[in-house]
């Protein structure tokens, strides 16, 4: 910049009375295409960023974010799952040998590791090569991380039950139940409870009972026969407590 | 009419070097995917910024309606899901962005570490990259929990558990994040909070900066 004897100032200030011209530098001399970034890449950017941003709209309104209902820190039964991009290191941490007594294994060595490496990856590949073929061993080692990362990732996505899992975080509707009711008791007396839930509000092993939209006769037989994951003759009463089983279960609505 | 007002500011601050320093630079043919299709690769550390542009914006506009209590965490976004004008977009927004954000952060990663474009002089934009990486996983992990559903207090207790299998200092860190050495509850809420918009942010604004600063300086990695 230039300082020094003959350079006039704005008033007091220090910025100088001669102003930069305000023109785009010339890249007429740069190699091949050179193209200058303001204004004319920029535009092009922007115009990617439009179709972008108009792909991401389309996905959030196709899939509206999840919510699941209210924490129960009380619900022992439920089986937690990280968002999926935590899925690998959650799925390493189910091996025998990266958990239990090993849990710091699995925890903090093998991430702490690849992290580390990751972070120093400047000074562990110091060749000036920068072609992936010419530096086998980074790019195996990342191939290698890459894979397993994508297999773990894998493994836990086939393991876990989705179904079971979207049941126990359903928001369900708050119902008074009439817990003196006859019908109320005979689901009690045989243990239908269990399973289904004191309040009827269902659990990690079976849906709830409010709100079916099943008819008497179809609660009847599901309570007979089972139905899915329950097994048939868990109800061990007589027809005509069926009967009023099937009639409670049946009229309990969702509001 | 705006050149004048641009004169007359130029005149008193000189901005026009400021900005020009900045926005005036040459993009290289081999990075322009007008000229190499394949150079698209070059786009995603733009993307991943845009997408943190709109996790920021987005993020601001759910404060308006989010309680960090939890009494009224989860009901003031069953509010903002159900009730509010536009809610559910800014919110899906906020939630599909997050999970893009990493997708974009990685491929950019990957990138760059296949170009081996990590390289003498750029090693420390590489660390500063690595650390917006773990920022960034730890947004991810703070912002999971606020909603206080089941899932975001289930998966918090097995991010504590991981955090406290760390030797030594394990219980502690779990202690600074949790607000209890035990519980997971309203301290834990209100520190995942701040933590998710004032203390990374903050840090992740810094390490933005500096990564900025330094592909401005250097200028982009040369074609293989």
């Amino acid at each position: 910049m230039h300082r020094g004897k003959g350079m006039k100032f704005v008033g007091d200030s220090r910025v100088p009375a001669m102003r930069k011209p305000n023109i785009p530098k010339d890249y007429s001399e740069y190699p091949g295409k050179t193209e200058a970034f303001w204004p004319n890449f920029l535009l092009k950017e922007w115009m990617v960023g439009s179709v972008f941003l108009i792909g991401f709209l389309c996905l959030t309104v196709a899939h509206p974010s999840p919510l699941e209902r209210i924490a129960d820190p009380t619900d022992t039964s439920y089986i937690p799952l990280p968002d999926w991009y935590f899925l690998f290191l959650y799925q390493l941490l189910k091996y025998s040998f990266a958990s239990g007594p090993y849990t710091v294994v699995g925890a903090i060595i093998i991430p702490g590791l690849a992290f580390g490496a990751l972070l120093l990856a400047p000074f562990l590949d110091r060749g000036p090569e920068r072609r992936p073929s010419k530096r086998p061993v980074a790019v195996g080692m990342m191939l290698l991380t890459l894979a397993a990362i994508i297999f773990l990732t894998w493994e836990s996505v086939v393991t876990h039950d989705w179904e079971a899992a979207a049941e126990q975080g359903k928001i369900r509707a708050e119902v008074d139940i009439d817990k003196n009711a006859e019908g109320y008791k005979i689901l009690e007396a045989n243990t239908c409870l269990t399973c289904h839930g004191e309040n009827l509000q269902g659990g990690p092993a079976a849906p709830s009972l409010v709100g079916t939209g099943l008819s008497a006769e179809e609660i009847a037989n599901i309570a007979k026969n089972g139905q899915g994951g329950m097994p048939g003759g868990i109800f061990k009463g007589t027809d005509e407590e069926l009967q009023k089983l099937a009639e409670f279960v049946a009229g309990l609505k969702a509001e | 009419m705006l050149n004048k007002i641009y004169d007359w500011v130029d005149e008193r601050l000189d901005i026009t070097p400021l900005w020009r320093d900045i926005a005036d630079h040459e993009v290289p043919e081999h990075v322009n995917p007008a000229h190499h299709f394949s150079a698209f690769v070059y786009c995603f550390g733009g993307l991943t910024f845009f997408v943190t542009v709109i996790q920021i914006l987005s993020g601001m506009f759910l404060t308006m309606y989010y309680v960090p209590d939890i009494k009224n965490a989860w009901e003031s976004v069953y509010y903002l899901q159900n009730e509010v004008a536009f809610g559910k977009i800014v919110r899906g927004m906020h939630h599909w962005g997050a999970s893009l954000v990493i997708v974009m952060m990685f491929l950019h990663t990957l990138r760059v570490f296949f170009q081996g474009a990590y390289k003498k002089p750029r090693e420390l934009n590489w660390i500063v990259g690595v650390l917006i990486f773990m920022v960034m996983m730890g947004l991810g992990f703070t912002g999971y929990l606020l909603p206080w559903d089941m899932k975001a207090l289930f998966a918090t207790k097995v991010g504590l558990q991981i955090a406290e299998a760390t030797p030594v200092i394990g219980p502690a860190i779990k202690t600074l994040l949790a607000g209890h050495h035990e519980i997971v509850g309203a301290q834990t809420l209100t520190r995942f909070f701040a933590i998710h918009v004032f203390f990374l942010p903050g840090a992740l604004l810094g390490l933005m900066a500096a990564h900025f600063l330094m592909i401005r300086k250097q200028g982009i990695s040369g074609p293989l």
